[in-house]
């Protein structure tokens, strides 16, 4: 037999556990016991739902990560955010414009942006968000769109903002407005719609539905992929 | 002295959005006298409003923040002129405010850049120029023999706001007798007229939540300049521009008998001096329309 499975020590919420060395801090939550309800998600680093926050031994630094992604340290102090509340402004997309003004009016904490970049250091995402932040207030809402694409609204930025501005937020809209009146429109994207609307994959589209369970398993695996 | 200055460009968030017209005269205009603008690939808002409490460090961050970045251009030698060009005169007071502290103060300095620490240390090699500093360097005289049209039958009042000449340490010129703009003018061809208006304050940010307070000052400031005979006044700094050119509606709202005047930027004048199109200038960008005055001295 190999060693004997190498365990380290860390603290939920200020109590020890000892758990396995390698395991990532949602694994550690559930060697402890914690049953976690919030706080997880996917487990694969793409939705956003794990935010987590901890601090190593000897590092005065609060960090932020992932709690599927990032792997426990020995005497590492854990805790699991299970929701970053956040102001979400409703707008209606036909009556707002891609500049600088509408972001005043639905996000103006925006423009207490202090260039501190402490939500660059906390993306898990390794975003700039800083610079996304700053691109909108000079109305480079292109800029901020192509900035922020890779988020995934874990709201660590949120959450350590001194200025406390929603940028996962103010991004999803600079992303609004970036594919409704900036982004070049698709040709064959509108083509393929017009295909839907007229009816032409209905039959395929009931096939499908009409299928057994392992006439589609068999299906799907033989599905041939194009690459084009 | 160098023939073309090539230097990092700072233009801060109202150049890219309400004056626009500020920006885009001052980038050709100075194809014309040798300065070669270079923006800085990466920059961020100044902070806007420099913080004078002495324990508020976090709001010098944003300017140093600035000033690495301008390093780097120096130091992968995208510039010739290491220093930072500035045409806001809210970003050079907030901005040459933030160096000054900074350079006299290793401790501060070095409390920001361990807090930056993503990002190399700023070392202090930037100084902050503003536009109309550079014009005095390359020399009035020189930017008059590039005047190919005359702004002769125009009387301008210069307008210096609080923000180029306060505090002294930070000033472009004397706070109390200053003649940086004035100098400008009569190198365009024109004539600055004397006022006592030129340095008062025109409400800066109370215009936000205290219009009366603006309506009040910018009236008093326009009246001034009527009364010393100008026909429009020049200024650097877009938050007075939005005072004296936007507010004037509010001003005629409240006095019908209100006389306008239209509100340049100093760098329009020059361009338009230069000879520059007037897609360059940026006429349509006023509350106050400049093209009347304008075609009435026959300069478009």
């Amino acid at each position: 037999m190999s060693d004997a499975q190498k365990m380290v020590k860390v603290y939920v919420m200020g109590e020890a556990y000892m758990v396995p060395e390698g395991s990532t801090i949602i694994g550690a939550f559930e060697y402890a016991g914690f049953q976690l309800k919030r706080g997880v998600g996917c487990r694969e680093g793409f939705c956003g739902a794990c935010a987590t926050v901890y601090r190593e031994k000897g590092d005065y630094k609060m960090k932020g990560g992932l709690g599927c992604q990032t792997v426990v340290t020995d005497e590492m102090y854990i805790a699991q955010i299970p929701f970053v509340p956040a102001d979400k402004p409703t707008y209606k997309m036909e009556e707002i414009t891609p500049d600088a003004g509408t972001f005043m009016n639905l996000y103006p904490s925006v423009f207490r942006c202090v260039s501190c970049n402490t939500c660059t250091k906390a993306c898990p995402q390794d975003i700039q968000v800083m610079d996304y932040i700053q691109a909108i207030i000079r109305g480079d809402i292109a800029e901020a769109a192509s900035l922020s694409f890779d988020c995934i609204r874990c709201g660590l930025c949120a959450l350590r903002c001194p200025a406390e501005i929603v940028q996962f937020n103010a991004a999803i809209l600079a992303q609004r407005l970036y594919g409704k009146y900036i982004a070049p429109q698709s040709k064959e994207l509108e083509a393929r719609v017009n295909e839907i609307i007229e009816g032409k994959y209905e039959k395929e589209l009931n096939d499908l539905v009409g299928m057994a369970k392992q006439e589609l398993i068999d299906k799907y695996y033989s599905r041939e992929i194009k690459i084009s | 002295m160098k023939d073309n200055i090539k230097i990092p460009y700072f233009p801060g968030c109202t150049l890219k959005t309400t004056a626009k017209n500020f920006e885009i005269s001052a980038i050709e205009a100075g194809k014309k006298i040798g300065i070669e603008m270079v923006e800085m690939p990466k920059w961020n808002c100044c902070g806007v409003v420099s913080s004078l409490t002495s324990d508020d460090l976090m709001k010098h961050v944003a300017p140093v923040r600035n000033f690495v970045h301008a390093e780097e251009m120096s130091e992968k030698g995208t510039v010739n002129d290491s220093r930072m060009l500035i045409l806001c005169s809210m970003c050079f007071n907030t901005m040459k405010n933030t160096n000054r502290r900074v350079k006299n103060n290793a401790e501060d300095m070095k409390s920001i850049n361990d807090f930056m620490y993503l990002e190399k240390d700023y070392e202090g090699k930037v100084e902050v120029v503003h536009y109309f500093e550079l014009l005095k360097e390359i020399g009035f005289d020189k930017i008059a023999e590039k005047v190919t049209k005359s702004l002769k039958d125009m009387k301008i009042a210069p307008y210096y706001g609080c923000m180029l000449l306060r505090p002294k340490e930070i000033g472009i010129d004397n706070a109390e007798a200053p003649a940086i703009i004035e100098d400008f003018i009569t190198s365009v061809g024109a004539e600055p007229v004397n006022w006592d208006a030129k340095g008062r304050c025109c409400g800066s940010y109370h215009t936000v939540n205290n219009k009366d307070i603006v309506v009040n000052l910018a009236k008093g400031i326009i009246e001034n300049a009527h009364r010393s005979g100008a026909d429009a006044i020049i200024t650097s700094c877009p938050l007075c521009a939005f005072n004296l050119d936007n507010r004037q509606k509010l001003i005629m709202e409240k006095d019908p008998n209100f006389k306008t005047m239209p509100v340049f930027y100093f760098t329009q004048l020059l361009a338009l001096a230069l000879g520059l199109e007037e897609k360059f200038i940026g006429l349509e960008d006023h509350y106050i329309d400049p093209k009347e005055l304008l075609k009435n001295k026959n300069l478009i």
